[in-house]
């Protein structure tokens, strides 16, 4: 088993332990930090596959595509802050409202 | 002088005009509104000019900075991006219409108009840029936009159950779109590329390509909000001011359905679909059957037709059992003639009902009683918009309903023959009950004047989704230019005797 290869399981691994950690917690901020575990081991798996060719040339393509998806999710990351930091001051909760009923005026 | 208006690659001024006049609406607050109203102006005429170059013999690619496809960014504009394009400059001009007196008439709200135009604007550019992307990557990058954009509309208006309802769609996007982005690096660990062409020329039928595959499916339907993952759409669309939950119903839930349907019939068809494809079907089917039942227990009105938008995305995914041998043609037809009625009648409904909301004060259907007056005929623009989401003709509906049908049975699938019957039924069900109540003879008290502009963009966009059936065939035919599907629209069902 190659190098890459580990690290292309070990990047599904956290994609995987980062999606369990984004179900299981409610507290936002965890949920989050789990969104970006998962996203970094998309990555993961983006570059060890982008390092795996015949002539022992690394293929920049891959890399160039993490640098777009870092941007992505530094977005993804500032924008869900912002919102749990307002639902914290509206309501004092770091969790989702769980009641499903409809919302009054 | 007309050659050279036809040389311009209007498909691409589609993408760069919203996403410049966001930028402008932005920094000038103030005039955001008027910018809003100008660009909002122009994409029409600019689809119009797209679509017209795609029916002349044209280039069916447009290789961004003169880079050739596995490296560089392959455009695409063929049938579905130029249907897709044209009918969002279409909604999207009579949505901007009403948004500017809706938030002009609910200026003291807190629904925050100044940012409502530069997010739309925003998430305009997005969705063309989606629709004419030709590589797995690039879809990826607009998804995200076109999420960003809609997260940040869905929190327009500030209450704590917006934002909630904000959140949780940016996390089901987030995990959507990261499970698709892992199917893309296995696909591309092992081609090299993400263009969508060479993909599919390159695909094999192994089995990692179908973990890949896998990965994508359900990362889409995650984001397209199939049943049983539809849980979040019913919140985050009713909780929006009136235009966004429009904007969201009618355009953006198919954003995600147009790159699941760019895949199927690009991507995988070397891999051997049958099982999934039927497995996507039932859902679908649960998702009519789910979604109509639940909006027929709803008490508010925006609650009812966001659950009848979980219903009819259910009708979409049909398509992939349905577009097999002979019958693709007419599934896929009757697919996208199904994403155009629905974008027409969803969204004239969904502007009703903000404007009955207006109105009212409120949307509670058991309090519509004997709505008369100003409601009464809203009621009736509601009942116009509502003939295509039964199918009934002569509405696109209803062309769309009869297309899925006769491939279902030209495949000889029974059981969606009853599915579709029985979503049709079930509709015209949750539609009545509304109608029953605004019908009752009960004495209202008096109703404040509604502005102009407030009525005639949803009876307009009514009006468009009820004769829609009767000019189908020009979508039709451009639905087809470069299609993935053979066969004929027109299926003669034998009879087996």
């Amino acid at each position: 088993m190659s190098v890459s290869v580990l690290y292309a399981g070990g990047g599904t691994l956290l994609f995987f332990i980062g999606l369990h950690a984004l179900l299981v917690y409610p507290h936002l901020l965890r949920k989050i930090l789990a969104a970006n575990i998962m996203g970094s081991g998309v990555f993961m798996v983006f570059v060890a596959l982008g390092a795996r060719s015949s002539d022992g040339v690394t293929d920049p393509v891959p890399q160039a595509m993490v640098l777009t998806g870092i941007v992505v999710s530094l977005c993804f990351t500032a924008v869900a802050l912002v919102l749990a930091v307002r639902i914290h001051r509206l309501t004092g909760c770091t969790t989702f409202v769980q009641d499903q009923e409809a919302a009054g005026d | 002088m007309t050659d050279a208006i036809l040389q311009q690659p209007w498909f691409l001024w589609l993408t760069l005009i919203p996403l410049g006049a966001a930028i402008l609406a932005f920094v000038l607050p103030r005039q955001a509104h008027l910018v809003g109203f100008a660009t909002a102006l122009i994409l029409p005429f600019c689809a119009l000019l797209a679509v017209r170059q795609g029916t002349l013999p044209h280039q069916l690619f447009l290789n961004a900075g003169g880079w050739d496809a596995p490296l560089g960014i392959a455009l695409r504009n063929d049938g579905l991006a130029l249907v897709m394009l044209a009918v969002t400059a279409g909604v999207g001009f009579i949505i901007s219409c009403y948004a500017t007196a809706y938030f002009s008439a609910r200026r003291h709200k807190p629904d925050r108009p100044h940012y409502f135009w530069p997010l739309w604007l925003f998430l305009w550019g997005g969705c063309n840029a989606l629709f004419i992307s030709g590589d797995l990557f690039n879809l990826y990058v607009t998804l995200e936009l076109v999420t960003l954009a809609s997260v940040a509309l869905i929190a327009l208006e500030g209450g704590n159950k917006a934002l909630n309802a904000a959140l949780r769609y940016l996390f089901i996007g987030l995990i959507g779109s990261l499970a698709y982005l892992l199917g893309v690096a296995i696909l591309y660990g092992t081609y090299a590329t993400v263009d969508l062409g060479l993909l599919g020329d390159a695909l094999t039928n192994t089995r990692l390509n179908h973990v890949a595959m896998a990965l994508m499916v359900s990362g889409l339907i995650l984001k397209s909000a199939l049943f049983p993952m539809h849980f979040w759409l019913p919140q985050a669309h009713a909780m929006a001011p009136a235009p966004v939950s429009a904007l969201l119903s009618a355009l953006i839930v198919k954003t995600t359905f147009i790159v699941l349907l760019r895949l199927w019939f690009m991507v995988f068809p070397a891999l051997d679909l049958v099982v999934t494809g039927q497995i996507l079907g039932l859902l679908g089917s649960g998702a009519i059957i789910w979604g109509s039942l639940m909006a027929l227990r709803q008490e508010r009105l925006k609650l009812l037709i966001a659950y009848s938008t979980v219903a009819q995305i259910g009708y979409l995914f049909l398509v992939f059992p349905l577009a097999r041998g002979d019958a693709a043609a007419a599934a896929w037809t009757g697919c996208v003639l199904l994403i155009l009625a629905h974008a027409c009648g969803k969204a004239a409904m969904f502007l009703v009902a903000g404007t009955i909301h207006h109105t009212a004060g409120h949307d509670r259907i058991s309090q519509l009683a004997g709505a008369g007056g100003p409601v009464g005929v809203l009621v009736v623009v509601f009942a116009l918009a509502a003939v295509t989401i039964i199918g009934l003709p002569p509405s696109g509906g209803f062309f769309a309903k009869w297309l899925l049908l006769s491939a279902a049975l030209a495949t000889g699938q029974w059981f969606y023959l009853l599915v579709i019957l029985g979503g049709s039924l079930l509709s015209a069900a949750y539609i009545v009950r509304v109608l029953s109540w605004a019908f009752l003879d009960v004495k209202r008290s008096h109703y404040p004047v509604i502005p102009w502009v407030m009525k005639w963009p949803p009876l307009l966009l009514a009006v468009i989704s009820l004769l829609f059936g009767l000019i189908a065939h020009q979508p039709l035919q451009l639905a087809l230019i470069d299609a993935p599907v053979a066969g004929r629209v027109m299926l003669e069902i034998s009879h087996a005797r």
